[in-house]
């Protein structure tokens, strides 16, 4: 869906990016992660040209993305930034109905979009309608930035660090929302972001960015288990990998069905590491596991959980 | 001199900042008014006053033109001066602050300090051995010194729209002229505003001097009371003045009030 | 934009009168460009004002290195220097050859390339980012030159320096009462004003009347309050005729300082609020908790805190007294704008400028000296602990 080809860029004589490429597939959720000035962010701002690289190309649905008025490339695509960039005059509805309103949609149309797009992200309407952006929390206001990426039902939605302000519960809640949004909409995502756990959490695809190039692309149980090189490892944690590896997978992957163990169950679609840390704190070797009705489904075997790892 | 916006220290002559309240601005504005209108109209009325006052004289009043004529002369003034000064001064603020303009911006900037400490009156009096007396060069004298502070007010204003705000805008899919419009100069307005009122107020007083070069304002009682030793005349034409002055920037108050509620 | 300075000056110094000359005060002049001029210019100021243009355009066409931005500032300061000695050697040679009432007025062409060359040496220094301290050296050392010339009477027969020559007193005295009402206003300010501000501060509920009463004040024109106050000023003067030997009176000095200092009210007592206000809490407790009275709290610890506002407030006084003043000259009050107003009514642009260039200049000068002091004795930075803090905590 998008494609950056051997795209370069220097800031003022300084290589920022450096023979980059890489490959956004329809439906991917790709995390780009680096350290801070590794390029990550100029990356994401090549895709709608709000960076024009020195060389390589750059192109959009196969088509070369100059072929079109930036604008116009940038209305076929959301974009969401950390500080929200929320136009402070306007209330959460205008600023939500802002690109709808660029696309002179109808009046009804946009109203119903913004309503069914405050709902899906958890602000009635009725009440944060009429809001300005300072009355709202830091939390509230990503949210609506989302929305209005959100607002004109773009293929693509490209977001730069969005949950880097927020406090690790309404980060932890956002992304969760960010998750079930992207597969019920079936939308693709390129999200920057320089923490690791939020990438693990959110990604199909991690892209590995150091010094404006590209270190190591791939999955993210791949990063953990077959880091390309010693900056990867690092870079995913050493000593952490295993454990990030574990919350990867759910422990309906381990479950033994038919088996029975004490104490209180643990759901079937928790993480492997949640399950690990059950058994450590309880002192135990098994635990039961419910399905998310609460039925019984089995067991789970701590010698299971720290097998290796599921291909 | 500084135009105020920003130490919040005002020169005189110069407009008030801004208060917080909602329905009290627009109540002033409406009584002071009033008193203008009343005392525009009414002044003949106070003849006997002012006789009284001033014994000494024998014209008291004065008769030689209705005040009402006056102000009209001296608000027409002002107000065409004021609105030429407004476009250049917009126009100009925006074209610094973007694309082959940026250049300038620095110069403009120190044009704009270096301008405002030169007093009102001396573009005045420059202008006309230049062009000559009458309207056209208080004209342009007034429109010409009434740019500055409106393109410090809309350099300021600018200035202080959230760069996140036009990042979004930008990376939503706005063209620059739409950026421009519905985000970056809605933003801009309170300081745009406050540097067109100072514009607009300073050259109430300026106008008023203006008379010395052959216009017809509110200034003439006061200059022809002045040569001719008549204190009457130039209260009265002061107290008109000082009225204007006042009335103008109430209701500058209650426009940004009702600016404020709006958005 | 050097480029667009450039082909201005060019334009200007072909198209615009540099020097204008008349057979006398009533007549309007005959422009002379800047090649007439530079025909009786010595050869080598000739040469030496082509060659330096030359290079400010070719600086056009180089890339903007630090290098390059002094080059162009010296460029431009001597370019200023080099067109004044043109037109006063042009207008010597003039004076020369003609009757003694004939007058040799610089003319827009000489003012337009004078303010080119000061924008580009401006933007130079900017560009170079000297300190505040160095621009104005620099500048001065840019106008040393046309002081130079003043002193050593190059420039005596341009009609500008030869209306200062006549009237040497008359100037002597307005400028000395220019200074007197300023200086006047000042005292007044400071006598009333800081008392106020200080007991706004303690009393917050009077601070709301009267913040509004002097904000009206404030936007009334100063014409305007000039002639308010010319009425009761002669009734107060007629009832107490001690304060009418003292000199008040309905004309002259008193409204002007009268009124200049009710300008004043606001920005010393608005600056004095600000001052007290950034005065830390912190400090005044501490102050407390170590034995200090309340007046010594005030005088030893909030008002030095408070000082570098005060001080801001002054300038700003100051720098608006200085052009205010000017129109008090309609009122009686003399001062610089007595010349202005001459000039004014018989459309006499030396005149007019005799009197203005020295306010601009007053303006400027007093605002520098007021920021040099501040930098050097009362500090800029609020918070700074007070000696006699300091000292107690020993």
């Amino acid at each position: 869906m998008i494609e950056l080809e051997r795209v370069s860029k220097a800031f003022g004589g300084a290589p920022v990016v450096t023979d980059l490429s890489v490959k956004v597939a329809r439906g991917e959720f790709v995390v780009l992660i680096g350290a801070s000035g590794s390029g990550k962010s100029t990356l994401l701002k090549m895709m709608n040209r709000m960076v024009e690289p020195d060389s390589g190309a750059v192109r959009f649905q196969g088509e070369p993305a100059h072929a079109m008025p930036a604008e116009l490339l940038r209305r076929r695509m959301g974009y969401a930034i950390q500080s929200t960039g929320l136009f402070p005059h306007w209330t959460v509805a205008k600023n939500v109905a802002a690109v709808p309103t660029l696309l002179c949609w109808a009046p009804a149309r946009i109203e119903a979009r913004v309503n069914e797009l405050l709902d899906l992200l958890g602000l009635p309407p009725g009440v944060f309608g009429g809001r300005y952006p300072h009355e709202l929390s830091g939390g509230q206001q990503q949210r609506v930035g989302v929305a209005r990426a959100l607002a004109a039902d773009p293929d693509v939605l490209l977001m730069d660090e969005p949950f880097g302000a927020l406090d690790p519960i309404t980060r932890g809640a956002l992304q969760q929302e960010l998750l079930r949004i992207q597969r019920s909409m079936h939308k693709t995502i390129v999200f920057v972001t320089h923490d690791i756990d939020e990438a693990l959490r959110l990604a199909t695809r991690i892209v590995l960015i150091d010094h404006g190039r590209v270190v190591q692309a791939d999955t993210p149980a791949a990063l953990l288990a077959r880091p390309a090189n010693d900056f990867v490892a690092d870079f995913m944690g050493r000593t952490e990998a295993g454990l990030r590896l574990l919350a990867l997978h759910s422990v309906a992957s381990r479950v033994r069905a038919g088996a029975v163990a004490a104490g209180a169950p643990i759901r079937a679609g928790a993480s492997l590491r949640d399950a690990l840390s059950l058994c450590v704190a309880r002192g135990v070797d098994r635990l039961a596991v419910v399905d998310a009705q609460g039925r019984p489904v089995g067991a789970v075997f701590l010698a299971d959980v720290v097998a290796a790892p599921a291909p | 001199m500084n135009a105020g916006l920003d130490t919040g220290l005002r020169e005189p002559g110069s407009p008030r900042l801004p208060r917080a309240a909602t329905r009290r601005p627009t109540l002033a504005f409406a009584w002071a008014l009033a008193l203008l209108v009343a005392l525009t109209f009414g002044m003949p009325w106070l003849k006997p006053l002012f006789a009284a006052l001033f014994p000494q004289l024998d014209r008291p009043m004065y008769e030689q033109e209705p005040f009402a004529a006056l102000m009209l002369a001296h608000i027409g003034l002002v107000a065409l001066s004021s609105a030429v000064a407004a476009a250049v001064g917009v126009v100009l603020g925006v074209f610094v602050t973007r694309g082959v303009g940026r250049e300038f911006c620095s110069l403009v900037q120190t044009v704009v300090a270096m301008g405002q400490t030169v007093p009102p009156l001396a573009v005045l009096a420059i202008a006309v051995p230049v062009l000559g007396f009458g309207e056209a060069p208080a004209l342009i004298a007034l429109a010409l010194y009434g740019v500055l502070p409106v393109v410090h007010g809309t350099l300021a204003g600018l200035a202080s729209v959230p760069h996140a705000a036009r990042e979004a805008a930008e990376g939503l899919g706005f063209r620059p002229l739409q950026v421009l419009a519905r985000i970056e100069l809605p933003l801009a307005a309170p300081l745009l505003l406050a540097g067109v009122r100072t514009s607009v107020v300073v050259n109430i007083g300026t106008a008023a001097i203006a008379s010395t070069v052959g216009t017809r304002t509110l200034g003439s009682p006061i200059i022809i009371g002045l040569s001719g030793f008549n204190t009457a005349y130039v209260i009265q034409g002061a107290l008109l003045v000082g009225l204007l002055a006042i009335t103008v920037d109430l209701a500058f108050d209650a426009l940004g009030v009702w600016f404020i509620r709006d958005h | 934009m050097l480029a667009l300075l450039v082909a201005t000056g060019f334009g200007a110094a072909l198209g615009l009168a540099f020097v204008s000359h008349a057979p006398n005060r009533l007549v309007s002049g005959a422009g002379v460009s800047l090649v007439q001029a530079l025909g009786s210019a010595p050869g080598v100021l000739t040469a030496a004002l082509l060659l330096t243009a030359v290079w400010l355009a070719a600086a056009v066409f180089t890339r903007p290195t630090a290098r390059s931005h002094v080059l162009v500032a010296l460029a431009s300061a001597l370019l200023i220097a080099m067109l004044a000695a043109a037109a006063g050697t042009h207008a010597a040679r003039l004076a020369a050859g003609s009757a003694p009432l004939a007058r040799t007025a610089l003319g827009a062409g000489f003012w337009a390339l004078l303010l080119l060359c000061a924008l580009a040496l401006g933007d130079a220094l900017a560009a170079m980012r000297w300190p505040n301290w160095a621009q104005a050296l620099a500048w001065a050392a840019a106008a040393a030159p046309l002081g130079a010339m003043l002193a050593f009477g190059v420039l005596d027969d341009v009609s500008l320096v030869k209306e200062y020559t006549t009237r040497r007193e008359v100037f002597g005295a307005a400028l000395v009462r220019h200074l007197e009402i300023v200086a006047a206003s000042l005292a007044a300010t400071l006598l009333v004003g800081v008392p106020l501000g200080a007991a706004l501060h303690r009393h917050e509920r009077l601070s709301r009347p009267v913040f509004a009463v002097l904000n009206v004040l404030q936007t009334v024109p100063s014409i305007a309050l000039f002639g308010l106050l010319m009425a009761p000023l002669a009734a107060v003067a007629a009832a107490l005729p001690l304060l009418a030997r003292l000199g008040v009176s309905g004309v002259g000095l008193a409204p002007a300082v009268v009124a200049l200092t009710m300008y004043s009210l606001l920005p010393i007592v608005r600056s004095i609020d600000a001052g007290l206000r950034q005065v830390p809490a912190a400090a005044l407790d501490a102050a407390t908790g170590m034995g200090f009275t309340p007046r010594q709290r005030f005088w030893r610890v909030a008002v030095p805190i408070a000082l570098p506002a005060l001080w801001a407030g002054l300038r700003v006084c100051t720098v608006q007294a200085i052009g205010l003043a000017v129109v008090a000259a309609l009122i009686g009050a003399g001062g610089l704008g007595a010349i202005v107003f001459q000039g004014l009514l018989g459309s006499a642009l030396d005149l007019v400028l005799l009197g203005v260039l020295p306010v601009v200049g007053l303006a400027v000068l007093a605002d520098a000296a007021f920021s040099v002091v501040a930098r050097l004795w009362v500090g800029t930075q609020p918070g700074a602990l007070p000696g006699a803090l300091q000292e107690s905590q020993r």
